[in-house]
C-alpha cells in the first residue's frame, strides 16, 4: 500500500458568513478576500506540512492546479513541485497535475515535468487532468465542447516530446510546431509515471487502460460513495482483460486521526465544516458548462464532483453523518486503521491519496494528525497488496547519485572594501 | 411542418419547420434552439415560405461535430440553400442565429435579399458585458431572457416536467445544445465580426426588444455603424425573446420590412 499526502491548499481565512453573503468559492470570489500577507505565511506553513510529511516516510506529496479560488491555492503546482524538490529527500512529487489543455503549446508542460524530474532526481509523478469545468471553461475560457479533443492532443504531444529521438514536427489542429525538441528531457525514462486524475468521466477509465495509465478518482463524497466509479473502473479494465492491480487505482480520501474517537470530533469537526461548507461552495452554474461532461457520462447517472445536487447531498449532516457515510475516515488510530483498510479492499485501491489538512485545519492540528497516521496507521497497512507489483511509481536515481542541495551557511570576508562570498561546495554537486 | 433534408451529400441530416408560400425567408434560431411550437413562424408563413432549420447538433439535425466554428456554419448554411436551390432569400436570425445571418451575409453579399437581425449575438462592448448565459440556472434565465419573467409564457419555458425521464432527456438535450453555441458563443461572443460586417449589403433591419437584459439594445450601435443599410426598430415589453413575448408586433415589423 502506497500513502501520498496530499496538499489542496485552502485559504483558511473565509468569513463565517460566506457561505450565505457569496455566491461561490470559485471563478468569482471577491479578491479582497485575499490578504496576501496572510497567503505568505499559508504557502510556508503548508510546504512545511509537506515537508513534515516527507520525514515521515510517506511515499508521495501531492499537488494540484486550481485557478481563482479560495479552495486551492495552486494555479501552478509546478511552483510547489520545484519547492520541495530542493527541500525534501524520499518522497515522490505527485503533481496531479498540469491541466494539459490549458497550455500553449502545451509543449511547455513537458518542459516543466522534465525540470522537475531533472531537478528531483527523478522522483515526478506527472499528472494529466483535464480539469474542472471552472478552471479550465470558466476561469481558462475554453470551449466546452473541444476540450477533450484538446486535452487528447496535448497528451499526444507531451509524450511524444518526452519519448522521440528526434527533432520532430507536430501539426495537430490546436497546436501547430514546426520545431519539437525537449531540452531537457525527463530523467525517468521513457518518461514520468502518468497520472490521471478524475471526477468520475466514465472515458477516463478507457483512456487510462488504453494506455497503462495509473487512475486516480478524487472525490469528495468518500470511499462509499466512490466504490460505484471504482468499481465502473474495474469494470472496464476487466472487459480489457487488464490485470486488476490495486497500483492502478487512486483514491483521495479526507482522513483526520486523534488519540480517540471524541477527540477527533472535537478537534476536527470545525475545520471539516470548513472544508465541505467554504471550500466546496461553488455556484451550480459553474459546475459543469454545457459540454464539459460527455452526454454519456451525464447519462451514466454520476453526480457532478460540485454544484447543487452535491451541496444538496451534504445538506444538514452532522459530524456522525460525515463519519457514517464515509466522506470522511476520523477517529482514533484504531478505528481509522480498521476503515481505511476496509476502505482500501473495498476499493481494490494501492495508492491512497490522503487529505489531512482539512479546510481551515491550523498547522498544530495537521502535524499532529499526520505524526498519529504515519507511527500509528500506516506501518499497519504497508503490507497491503505485497502480492502486486506497483508499476506507477517513480523511479528514482539511487541515494548515491543524487545532488544535495549545498548547506546555507554563507560565509562573508570584506576586504578592503571588496564583498567575498564563498559557499562550502558540496562534493556530489554536479561536476 | 417538420421535415427533414439531406444537406452537403448526406454529411448533415437537418431537421427543419417550414411554413407558407411565397418568397423564401429562411430563419436561424438562437442558443437554445427551435422548441418545435414557434407560433411566429407559422404567422409569418402567411405571407413567405418560412423555413427554419435546426442547425447541426441540434434536436434531430446532425453533423454537430463538423461545425466548429462560425466560418463553418456560414457554410454550412450557404450549402443548405444550395441544396434547397435558393440563391438568395430574405434572411433572419435570431441572437446566436443573427450573428450566424449576418456571418452569412458577409460572406456572400448575394444571399441574403434582405436581412433581418433580432437582438443578435456577434459583438461585445466591455462597458456593457453580455451577461453568462451559460452559467445561469432556469430561474435566473427567465430575469435575462423576457421582459416579464412572470407571465404564463415565461413559466411555460422555464417549466420543468415532474417526470424524472422527462426531465433527463430535456437536460440532455439542454447540454447538447449549448454545447454546439458554446462553439460559436464561449466565452464571449466576439468572433470577428466587426472584421467583416461592412461587407453586409443588403438592407438590413435590426429588431430589439426594448428591455432586453441579455443583449441589452446598445449592441444595436454596433451593427447599425457597420453595416451601410442598416436601421433599427425596437419593440416594447419586450425582452430577448421578442418573437415569443411580442409576436404581433414582432411579426408586423418583419412584414413592413421585407414587404416595403
Amino acid at each position: 500500500m502506497k500513502f501520498t499526502w496530499f496538499h489542496l491548499m485552502p485559504y483558511r481565512f473565509l468569513p463565517d458568513d460566506f457561505k450565505e453573503k457569496y455566491r461561490s468559492v470559485w471563478v468569482d470570489i471577491p479578491r479582497d478576500l485575499y490578504d496576501p500577507k496572510l497567503g505568505h505565511r499559508l504557502y510556508n506553513d503548508y510546504l512545511d506540512q509537506l515537508e513534515f510529511a516527507d520525514q515521515m516516510g510517506f511515499d508521495g506529496l501531492g499537488v494540484n492546479e486550481h485557478h481563482q479560488n479560495a479552495y486551492g491555492l495552486m494555479p501552478s503546482p509546478n511552483i510547489m513541485g520545484a519547492a520541495m524538490a530542493r527541500r525534501t529527500r524520499n518522497a515522490n512529487l505527485v503533481v496531479l497535475g498540469n491541466s494539459i489543455a490549458l497550455y500553449n503549446p502545451p509543449i511547455r508542460v513537458a518542459e516543466e515535468f522534465a525540470m522537475l524530474d531533472v531537478i528531483s532526481g527523478g522522483r515526478l509523478v506527472a499528472g494529466f487532468p483535464v480539469g474542472t469545468s471552472m478552471d479550465t471553461n470558466f476561469c481558462y475560457g475554453e470551449v466546452p465542447a473541444t476540450i477533450r479533443e484538446k486535452y487528447n492532443e496535448a497528451h499526444e504531444l507531451i509524450i511524444k516530446a518526452w519519448t522521440e529521438k528526434e527533432v520532430f514536427a507536430f501539426n495537430g489542429k490546436f497546436t501547430k510546431l514546426r520545431y519539437v525538441n525537449l531540452w531537457p528531457k525527463p530523467l525517468q525514462q521513457p518518461h514520468p509515471p502518468v497520472w490521471v486524475p478524475g471526477g468520475g468521466s466514465i472515458e477516463t477509465w478507457d483512456f487510462c487502460a488504453e494506455h497503462d495509465y495509473q487512475y486516480s478518482f478524487l472525490s469528495y463524497f468518500g470511499y462509499i460513495a466512490g466504490k460505484k466509479v471504482a468499481d465502473g473502473y474495474w469494470k472496464v479494465m476487466a472487459k480489457r482483460g487488464k490485470e486488476l492491480n490495486p497500483y492502478s487505482l487512486g483514491f483521495a480520501q479526507v482522513v483526520a486521526v486523534a488519540n480517540t474517537d471524541e477527540e477527533a470530533e472535537r478537534l476536527y469537526a470545525p475545520h471539516m465544516d470548513y472544508f465541505y461548507n467554504r471550500c466546496l461552495h461553488v455556484y451550480n452554474g459553474f459546475a459543469d458548462a454545457p459540454g464539459y461532461r460527455t452526454q454519456s457520462t451525464i447519462r451514466s447517472g454520476l453526480l457532478a464532483q460540485v454544484g447543487r445536487e452535491a451541496a444538496l447531498r451534504r445538506e444538514g449532516m452532522t459530524w456522525k453523518d460525515f463519519v457514517d457515510q464515509g466522506y470522511i475516515i476520523a477517529g482514533s488510530p484504531k478505528t481509522v486503521r480498521d476503515r481505511l483498510t476496509h476502505a482500501m479492499k473495498s476499493l481494490n485501491c494501492g495508492h491512497l491519496m490522503i487529505l489531512m489538512q482539512i479546510g481551515s485545519m491550523p498547522p498544530e492540528l495537521v502535524r499532529g494528525s499526520t505524526e498519529l497516521f504515519a507511527r500509528e496507521v500506516m506501518p499497519h497497512m504497508r503490507g497491503m497488496w505485497s502480492g502486486f507489483q506497483d508499476k506507477w511509481s517513480p523511479s528514482p536515481l539511487p541515494e548515491s547519485e543524487r545532488a544535495m542541495p549545498a548547506p546555507l551557511n554563507f560565509k562573508r570576508a570584506e576586504t578592503n572594501g571588496t564583498t567575498v562570498h564563498s559557499a562550502p561546495h558540496d562534493s556530489r554537486s554536479a561536476k | 411542418m417538420k421535415t427533414s433534408h439531406a444537406i452537403g451529400g448526406g454529411r448533415f441530416a437537418v431537421e427543419t419547420y417550414e411554413f407558407g408560400s411565397g418568397e423564401p425567408l429562411i430563419f436561424l434560431h438562437g442558443a437554445v434552439g427551435l422548441t418545435g411550437m414557434d407560433p411566429f413562424l407559422e404567422d409569418l408563413g402567411k405571407d413567405f415560405k418560412v423555413i427554419a432549420p435546426h442547425l447541426p447538433g441540434y434536436g434531430e439535425s446532425t453533423g454537430g461535430e463538423l461545425i466548429e466554428d462560425v466560418t463553418d456554419a456560414a457554410l454550412f448554411v450557404h450549402q443548405f440553400m444550395d441544396d434547397l436551390g435558393i440563391k438568395s432569400a430574405y434572411l433572419m436570425g435570431h441572437s446566436m442565429g443573427g450573428m450566424l445571418a449576418a456571418e452569412t451575409a458577409a460572406h456572400d453579399t448575394s444571399r441574403a435579399r434582405k436581412l433581418v437581425l433580432v437582438g443578435p449575438a456577434g459583438f461585445w462592448i466591455d462597458e456593457h458585458p453580455i451577461p453568462d448565459f451559460f452559467a445561469m440556472d432556469l430561474s435566473e434565465m427567465g430575469t435575462y431572457l423576457f421582459h416579464d419573467p412572470k407571465s404564463p409564457l415565461a413559466q411555460l419555458f422555464l417549466a420543468i416536467p415532474d417526470d424524472m425521464n422527462q426531465l433527463a432527456d430535456m437536460y440532455v438535450e439542454r447540454v447538447k445544445r449549448l454545447s454546439m453555441a458554446s462553439r460559436f458563443l464561449w466565452p464571449i461572443p466576439d468572433r470577428g465580426l466587426k472584421k467583416r460586417a461592412w461587407r453586409i449589403a443588403a438592407p438590413t433591419l435590426l429588431l430589439w426588444g426594448e428591455s432586453d437584459k441579455l443583449i441589452p439594445p446598445v449592441y444595436a450601435g454596433e451593427f447599425t455603424k457597420r453595416i451601410k443599410n442598416a436601421r433599427l426598430t425596437t419593440i416594447k415589453e419586450a425582452g430577448h425573446l421578442l418573437p415569443y413575448e411580442q409576436q404581433a408586433a414582432f411579426c408586423k415589423a418583419v412584414r413592413d420590412f421585407l414587404k416595403g
